[in-house]
């Protein structure tokens, strides 16, 4: 188990170490390079040659990569040009990141407890209508562009039939007062509750469009696994011992059929990121994925250094969770 | 033959389970039908084991899977009766053969790895049919674990309760299943091939397990087998399949002192003498049970009798008394190989 866990860190810490490297060099690649960036191209010679030097853009690449480094580990990554001219990008990130990370956590609580069940009971019932049907479901989830699906949603839902909000996290009106920035969490804790749920019919759309993806697979992996694990030996065992239904489903089928699901999770985060820019976007919903964005459309070289990094960060640290929460669920790897 | 054709005589207290014509189909929609067991009857009392030989594919594991109710939802028919203490358990939902499964009848299967959930401690797959059937508390189940892998031979009981079938030998898995199989006491176990995928000396041990187990507690025994070598340690009645049927049934003793139907003959030909010598396997048959051809137009056996002759491939033969007379003996051949007549047609 421990050296389990130390390669996998160690492989984190690579992959880390490369991404790092690949930002690096992107950055000295940019047209105009940082200077143009920080300056802008209407920059005067002696400023430039100014900023060369306060930048260290004349010492070698090796020192240079270092700061890179050390400046990356201290938060250091300059002010924002773009998204919100003159804040520090690093705190530009923390702001925006609760938004992001309600949304995200509401669109995976979605996509898990409909693509579930819905995938067992496919399997379950393999070849009739339910499977028919929510096969055919799935495939529509992963082919229909996401921003697409939010317009139609907030057309529907809020446009046409006003009963969500279209934009934004909360109703300005209700001056909630803030706490962590997690705007249901919020609530809670200050017990507005009107506030809570005000911050809920805001994530509810966004939510459903960023779940569809993810819906999609883990309703496949789900299926195909359940379907798998209903033709293992154990589970005939299981029924052998005239077992009732439901530790049949839950110990011996689904305990099985969830480990290939858990692994899937971890890769949707990754997705979850680029799904997060075209919802956040289409909502107006400010949080990782709009700064991205905006980001991009500025040329806001600061934020989009921390948002990319950040990103692969998030995602190094989600996948070396799963493959715990892997070791901890399946004792083949744990009793290795 | 003149014999009249056999007609089982139902001896009440004696018989446990009674399996009467069994038959299972395969097929559906758009596929042929496949009769994987034909007919099939057999009785089993209590303290009693019998065995159900022969090839691989002749329908012994579908014949158990039929009596437990555990043959897949969909694709089969099912014909005949199995009863069992006097209900037919072939008429029964899944719910009322479910209440049954583990705790009446239990079945242990050939592969102990697969068989065994490898997510779940051995411990808590002992201890949750005692949970599902006598109604005990988990730490009350756990501690009748415990007493039932020491009593299946398990060393060092309280600490396997926590292990994983992968941390576990082979042997100790086969014990685990039937430390399984025998936490509600059932009446009637099913062993379907239990030591197959065990080395030899590991073999013994499972098979002694088994005979105490008749021995001291009455439980009556089903043992499915390729193996004549069980047959011979364990079995008080031989039943010998062929394609679906059964063409040979007798005692042990019987069985291995005067076999007489030719595949029996060529079953025991191919198991280890003590000699030394071993035919190889079943080379005293040649082909395979998949030259099978069906029951309806003569002998399945046939293609591959050296004794078969123009009426072995037009009429399919009847299980009938033993021509020479002796009780119990039941035979489904036109040309058996009797007493002195050793020789063959060849
Ligand atoms: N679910 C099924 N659908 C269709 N055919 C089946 C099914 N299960 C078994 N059969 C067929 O029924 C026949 C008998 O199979 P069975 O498993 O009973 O053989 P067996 O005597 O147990 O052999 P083995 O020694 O290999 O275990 C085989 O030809 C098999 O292909
Ligand atoms: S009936 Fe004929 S073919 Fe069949 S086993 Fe007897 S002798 Fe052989
Ligand atoms: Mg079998």
């Amino acid at each position: 188990m421990l050296r389990y866990i130390l390669r996998r860190l160690l492989q984190a810490v690579l992959v880390m170490f490369v991404l790092s490297l690949l930002l690096f060099a992107w950055l000295r690649s940019l047209p105009g390079g940082p200077v143009d960036a920080m300056l802008g191209e209407r920059a005067t010679p002696e400023n430039r040659a100014a900023m060369r030097k306060t930048l260290g853009l004349d010492d070698p690449l090796p020192v240079q990569y270092l700061r890179f480094l050390d400046n990356a580990v201290h938060g250091n990554f300059g002010t924002s040009t773009g998204v919100q001219s003159g804040t520090d990008a690093f705190s530009l990130f923390w702001q925006r990141l609760p938004a992001t990370v309600e949304l995200s956590v509401f669109a995976i609580i979605i996509a898990l407890v409909t693509a579930i069940p819905l995938g067992y009971f496919a399997a379950k019932r393999h070849g009739g209508l339910l499977d028919t049907g929510s096969v055919v479901l799935s495939l529509i989830g992963v082919a229909v562009p996401v921003f697409f699906l939010g317009f139609v949603l907030k057309y529907f839902f809020s446009i046409e039939w006003n009963l969500l909000p279209p934009t934004g996290r909360q109703s300005a009106d209700l001056n909630a007062t803030r706490v962590t920035n997690f705007y249901v969490l919020d609530g809670l804790l200050t017990r507005e509750y009107d506030a809570s749920w005000d911050a809920i019919k805001h994530l509810i759309l966004p939510a459903i469009a960023l779940a569809t993806i993810p819906f999609a697979i883990i309703f496949r992996i789900t299926r195909a696994s359940v379907l798998d694990v209903l033709g293992e030996d154990y589970v005939r065992t299981a029924e052998a011992k005239g077992l009732s239904r439901r530790v049949i489903r839950g110990r011996h089928v689904l305990r099985n059929a969830m480990l290939p699901v858990v692994t899937t999770i971890g890769l949707q985060v990754g997705g979850l990121l680029t799904g997060a820019v075209l919802t956040e976007t289409v909502f107006a919903f400010p949080g990782l994925g709009d700064a991205l964005a905006t980001a991009f459309t500025t040329r806001d070289y600061p934020v989009l250094q921390v948002l990319i990094l950040m990103a692969a960060l998030g995602y190094v640290i989600v996948n070396l969770l799963v493959d715990l929460a892997y070791a901890v669920i399946d004792p083949r790897v744990r009793t290795r | 033959m003149s014999a009249a054709a056999y007609e089982p005589e139902v001896r009440a207290g004696d018989s446990l389970l009674s399996v009467r014509d069994l038959v299972v189909e395969f097929g559906g929609k758009g596929r042929p039908t496949f009769r994987a067991v034909d007919g099939v009857s057999f009785d089993v009392g209590p303290g009693q084991t019998i065995g159900l030989v022969g090839e691989s594919g002749c329908g012994k594991s579908v014949t158990s899977l039929a009596i437990m109710g555990l043959l897949p939802a969909r694709g089969n028919k099912v014909a005949g009766s199995a009863t069992f203490d006097g209900t037919d358990l072939l008429t029964l939902d899944q719910r009322e053969m479910s209440d049954r499964r583990g705790r009446d009848i239990a079945m242990i299967f050939q592969d102990p790895l697969s068989s065994l959930n490898p997510v779940v401690p051995i411990g808590v797959q002992v201890a949750e049919v005692m949970q599902r059937h006598q109604g005990l508390k988990k730490a009350q189940a756990m501690q009748e674990s415990r007493l039932l892998l020491d009593r299946v031979g398990i060393p060092d009981p309280a600490r396997r309760l926590k292990e994983y079938p992968h941390q576990l030998s082979g042997g100790m898995r086969q014990r685990a299943l039937i430390a399984m199989a025998l936490a509600c006491k059932p009446r009637l176990l099913i062993a379907d091939e239990p030591t197959t995928a065990l080395d030899v000396t590991i073999q013994a041990q499972i098979l002694e397990v088994l005979r105490e187990l008749v021995v001291d507690s009455g439980t009556a025994l089903i043992m499915i087998t390729h193996d004549l070598g069980v047959v011979a340690g364990l079995c008080d009645e031989v039943n010998v399949m062929y394609a679906g049927r059964i063409v040979e049934s007798a005692s042990r003793h019987e069985i291995f002192a005067r076999p007489e139907h030719p595949y029996t003959h060529g079953l025991l030909g191919s198991i280890p003498r003590l000699d030394g010598t071993r035919a190889g396997a079943l080379h005293a048959i040649p082909g395979s049970v998949a030259d099978n051809i069906p029951w309806t137009g003569g002998c399945a056996f046939a293609p591959r009798c050296t004794n078969a002759t123009a009426i072995c491939r037009e009429q399919s033969p009847a299980l009938e008394a033993d021509p020479t007379g002796i009780p119990d003996h039941l035979l489904r051949c036109h040309h058996p190989i009797l007493p002195g007549t050793d020789s063959t047609h060849e």
